[in-house]
Formats: C-alpha cells, sequence, structure tokens
C-alpha cells in the first residue's frame, strides 16, 4: 500500500505540472488564471496524500483545508480585479 | 487494514487520479477560455472529491476523516464558484465565447 501511495504521488505531481503550458502560452491572461486556479485546487489533494505518505495524517488534513479555502478566496480576489481594469481603461 | 478498505480506496485514488489527468488535458486542449472552463471547474472538483473519498475511505473513522469531508465539502462550494466569477471577470472584459470554425484561440480580445 506504501509503494501504491508514492506511485500516487508521483502521478499527482505529473497531473499538476500539466496545466504550466497553459500559463506559459495562454493567449489570454483569464488562460493564465484559470491553469494557476486548476493547479491550486489540485495541490489540496497532493497535500492529503503527502499526508499519509508520511503517516501523520491529522496535521496535514488541517493544511490542505486551509489552503483550499484560501485557493477560492485568492481566486475571487482576481476576478474582482480583473472584472473592473477593463472599465478603468475605457 | 481490512482488505475490502484498502482495494475500494486504491480503485476511488486511481480513479480520482484519472479524472484530474482528463480535467488538465481539457485545460491544454480546449479550443477557447470559456470551455477551459468546464475543465477546471467541474471535472477538476469531480476529480478532488474522488481523491479524498478514497483517502477518506483509507482512513477509517477518525477525526481527520471528518477534516477531509469538510475539505470535500469546502471544495465542492469554492471551486466552482471561483471559476464562475473568472468567467464573469473575463466577459466583463471583452471576452466573448468561441464559436465554430473561429480557431483564433481566445485572442480576439487582444
Amino acid at each position: 500500500m506504501e509503494s501504491f501511495f508514492v506511485g500516487a504521488t508521483v502521478a499527482l505531481v505529473g497531473i499538476i505540472l500539466l496545466p504550466f503550458y497553459r500559463v506559459i502560452r495562454g493567449p489570454t491572461v483569464f488562460d493564465r488564471l484559470l491553469a494557476i486556479g486548476a493547479m491550486g485546487a489540485k495541490t489540496v489533494g497532493l497535500v492529503c496524500m503527502f499526508g499519509f505518505l508520511y503517516g501523520r495524517f491529522y496535521m496535514f488534513a488541517d493544511i490542505a483545508l486551509a489552503y483550499a479555502t484560501l485557493n477560492f478566496i485568492a481566486g475571487i480576489a482576481v476576478a474582482k480585479y480583473f472584472s473592473r481594469e477593463r472599465s478603468a481603461e475605457k | 487494514m481490512s482488505l475490502v478498505q484498502d482495494i475500494v480506496a486504491a480503485s476511488l485514488i486511481v480513479a480520482g487520479l484519472l479524472i484530474m489527468l482528463v480535467g488538465s488535458l481539457g485545460i491544454l486542449r480546449l479550443p477557447d477560455f470559456f470551455t477551459r472552463t468546464h475543465a477546471a471547474s467541474k471535472v477538476d472538483t469531480t476529480g478532488i472529491i474522488f481523491l479524498l473519498a478514497g483517502l477518506a475511505v483509507f482512513e477509517g473513522p477518525t477525526q481527520a476523516m471528518g477534516k477531509l469531508l469538510i475539505t470535500i465539502a469546502v471544495i465542492m462550494l469554492a471551486n466552482p464558484v471561483a471559476v464562475h466569477a473568472l468567467a464573469r471577470a473575463a466577459w466583463n472584459y471583452g471576452e466573448r465565447p468561441w464559436s465554430n470554425g473561429d480557431d483564433s484561440g481566445g485572442r480576439k480580445s487582444k
């Protein structure tokens, strides 16, 4: 079961790094924000997997919960900023 | 752990990983920003729900499992709302959805 978790964590890291291409190449700024938001959401799962790898999941559970909430707040803040910027340009 | 618990947990985790893979590929492959929001919000959230459910099954009935279920609830609420706010911001910014045949990939707003 231990080696299963190591394999799953490595696969999850690979999956998390995939949207980097969209961050680099994304035509609009919103593509980049979307890719970063998706990576942030997946990192919650990665934190939980690390918790199981180290055997002390009760510590990592709080980190994952806090990270999920922060990722949400950051997403809302960025969206609010960008929805205002275009009207400022006009 | 009992064998059944391991098998159920492992299958849920693998399912979660596969769904997240689909989410990531959707973000890369889909033609326009608004189509990519489908991949980032819905598919991603489902992938995380499966992954954390698998971990919860593997954890067994402890306090940490309660926190895991709360994390699942938070992500189910937060992720789609954040992506929706981003899509709304993109619409206000002047982005328009991709229509068939136009392959500018979202560069219209430049």
